[in-house]
């Protein structure tokens, strides 16, 4: 068996949102070094904040400041850490409830090791140094001492966002009407993803076969089709196809198209021609452009051969063998 | 509404624990678990009224993946079919309602994935609100461990011994299973159907599925409300099962799982060593229902319990009820 092909696969696109009212403002304020949260129905403060209300899913408008301080209320320590992720060096994802809100946001924690971290801690948000509205604006967080006098304790206790505030000297979630110079209506993330694809079994047959100037098709057992490229499996029939046949190198334009807009980057001259050809002993057609022929001559039932150039692994176009054209009986089953 | 109707799972059929698929596409990596479902079934490749399969184009790195593997199931004369991007669970409870509703006497349900050939850190971090979480790139990992110190943290779960390698602390690199490529196929039929083929069914007495909100804050990290609503839904506090599969890919999720599903020293908790033995992503749901109901087949058990689980810190939960008498006749 030939050796299974793979090859790298890198799917990469800018993930692009637009945002809706409470996190525009919200994404807006982390520009302006501002945190804002939203209230719900039950009164709450919510941060990072929603649009709609999570118990009665109603719109939610109401925005209020809370502290760029608060509270780790649980955390984990990541001793490799990941490229894309917002720090180099080890580092604790936290959640963390900022003073003045209900609920916790997830960012990471700046800390020399896992020995400096705790539940109950105190920090506070090292903002980035460029900020565009994203939820990167906060840098990540880092330790934070309460000023003398302040009952650091208190803090770990759950309760009521503006009680705990209050115990640890902080001033509750104060309204704010979300307004800000140029808000930002958007974001865009970038990701990337890396894989390594392999085409499976039977296409690394036909590949390998390919790269030979030769064409190959498998033979399901059941219905004696072959087809062409390989898939390992007779969709009609939904068993293993094993037995490998050559097919072609001659075959038929089945039917085809004039392609008159020119793709991006391709280096072919438009108009030109993209068939379906039944190669010889294949019960599947395959496609690809016919070339050496001007696009206004290429009929159905035309004979054709496949070109090579240079050291492809798949044949560059089909050309005109000048045998005459096959009749139609011949490949209508095969349109 | 159409009068219910009994349907069981009939046939199991998964892929080896071996870990990569081996060259494979996905195609061939499915069809002799396809073959195998089908034949202890009896039907031929296509013949199932309705087809569903659960998979993630995201963990293969390509578009619309899962209709190539629709020629591992003879779907050539034209058949009915769907599709879920997500775990073959969720396959399994559409297939149930077309069932139910009287739309089709039998269905075959497949579920594939190929966690591979990517970096399932990286991929599934895709799934994450895009506002405010993918941009920070938090693996499941990160996230499991975040929950496994609130269960610390809540008396829970013991602290872990501090000399041990972590691969997030709390959890060390034991507590995860490393994501395996595999698929799984199982066939659903109605009442006398299912009886002729097989000979102790696995009647599907409820099923029913929850979710909570994705922000992890927004949570209670210790609980799993969305199980226990869906259990309550499901009918599985109604009698004690005898076996339960659950869907926990972490180990501390299994202390959550455990809590809100009230399971007991009485219950067999994961007998075919649950998602830590193998985690073929996507696939591991209806792994679960698929060991749960061999396990009636086999006559092992009489009254089983399957959870499966999507997103993360078991942001999703489905249970599925299955006992060895259908709900028409007395146990
Ligand atoms: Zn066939």
């Amino acid at each position: 068996m030939p050796e299974i092909l793979t090859a790298p696969l890198t799917v990469s696109f800018p993930f692009t949102r637009s945002l809706g009212p409470v996190q525009s403002a919200f994404l807006t304020g982390l520009r302006e070094r501002t945190v804002l949260g939203v209230r719900t129905t039950d009164g709450r403060v919510l941060v990072p904040p929603v649009e709609y209300d999570p118990v009665t899913a109603g719109e939610i408008r109401d925005l209020a400041e809370v502290a760029p301080t608060g509270t780790v209320t649980t955390w984990a320590w990541n001793p490799a850490p990941r490229d894309k992720q917002p720090l180099r060096t080890p580092f604790a994802w936290v959640l963390v409830r900022l003073d003045g809100a209900d609920t916790a946001l997830l960012h990471v924690l700046d800390a020399p090791g896992p020995h400096a971290v705790r539940t109950g801690m105190r920090v506070r948000i090292r903002w980035a140094p460029e900020r565009t509205g994203a939820i990167t604006d906060i840098g990540c967080f880092e330790p934070y001492e309460d000023e003398p006098g302040e009952d650091e304790t208190a803090a770990g206790k759950a309760g009521a966002g503006e009680d705990r505030a209050r115990e640890a000297g902080h001033r509750p979630a104060a309204p704010h009407d979300g307004v800000f110079d140029a808000p930002v209506t958007g974001i865009v993330t970038p990701a990337r993803l890396d894989y390594t694809y392999t085409p499976g079994r039977a296409m690394s047959r036909h590949l390998a076969a390919l790269a030979e100037h030769r064409i190959t098709g498998e033979r399901c057992p059941s219905c004696r089709k072959v087809h062409v490229p390989p898939r390992g499996v007779c969709p009609t029939c939904g068993v293993p196809t094993t037995e490998q046949t050559e097919v072609g190198p001659h075959g038929t334009v089945t039917t085809f198209c004039v392609v008159n807009i020119k793709a991006k980057g391709a280096g072919i001259d438009v108009p030109y021609v993209y068939a379906h050809i039944a190669l010889d002993g294949a019960d599947l057609a395959l496609h690809a452009r016919i070339g050496g022929i001007p696009y206004d001559e290429v009929r159905m039932g035309m004979r054709v051969a496949p070109v090579w150039t240079g050291d492809a692994r798949h044949p560059d176009h089909f050309r005109p063998t000048g045998e005459p054209d096959a009749a139609y009986d011949t490949y209508k089953e095969l349109l | 509404m159409t009068p219910p109707r009994d349907v069981a799972v009939v046939a199991f059929a998964h892929s080896e624990r071996d870990g990569s698929a081996d060259g494979a596409s996905e195609p061939e990596m499915l069809l002799p678990v396809l073959r195998e479902a089908l034949r202890q079934a009896g039907l031929a490749p296509g013949e199932a009224d309705f087809t569903c399969s659960g998979s993630s184009d995201y963990l293969a790195g390509r578009p619309f993946s899962f209709t190539l593997t629709l020629d591992s199931v003879g779907a050539w004369p034209p058949i009915a079919e769907s599709h879920v991007e997500t775990d073959g669970a969720w396959a399994l409870y559409e297939a149930w309602v077309k069932i139910l509703t009287g739309r089709a006497d039998t269905a075959l349900v497949y579920a594939h994935g190929k966690p591979t050939a990517g970096d399932p850190a990286d991929v599934l971090t895709r799934q994450l609100d895009p506002y405010y979480l993918a941009p920070l790139w938090p693996d499941p990992r990160a996230l499991a461990a975040l929950q496994a110190r609130a269960l610390i943290d809540a008396g829970h779960l013991e602290e872990p011994p501090a000399a041990e390698a972590h691969a997030v602390l709390p959890l060390r690199a034991g507590d995860f299973p490393a994501p395996v490529d595999g698929a799984a196929a199982v066939v659903l039929a109605a009442g006398d159907t299912a009886r002729r083929m097989c000979e102790r069914p696995a009647w599907i007495r409820g099923i029913d599925h929850r979710i909570e909100p994705q922000a992890p804050g927004l949570r209670d990290l210790t609980d799993s409300p969305s199980t226990r609503l869906a259990a309550e839904r499901a009918g599985a506090f109604r009698a004690p099962v005898d076996t339960a599969e659950l869907h926990a890919p972490c180990t501390a999720q299994e202390t959550v799982l455990r809590r809100a599903l009230r399971l007991d020293g009485t219950v067999t908790v994961n007998p075919s060593g649950g998602a830590l033995a193998a985690d073929p992503v996507m696939v591991t749901g209806l792994v679960r229902l698929g060991e749960a109901a061999a396990r009636i087949h086999r006559g092992d058990s009489d009254r089983a319990l399957a959870h499966a689980t999507s997103g993360p810190c078991l942001q999703h939960n489905l249970v599925a009820v299955l006992e060895a008498v259908p709900e028409g006749e007395t146990r």
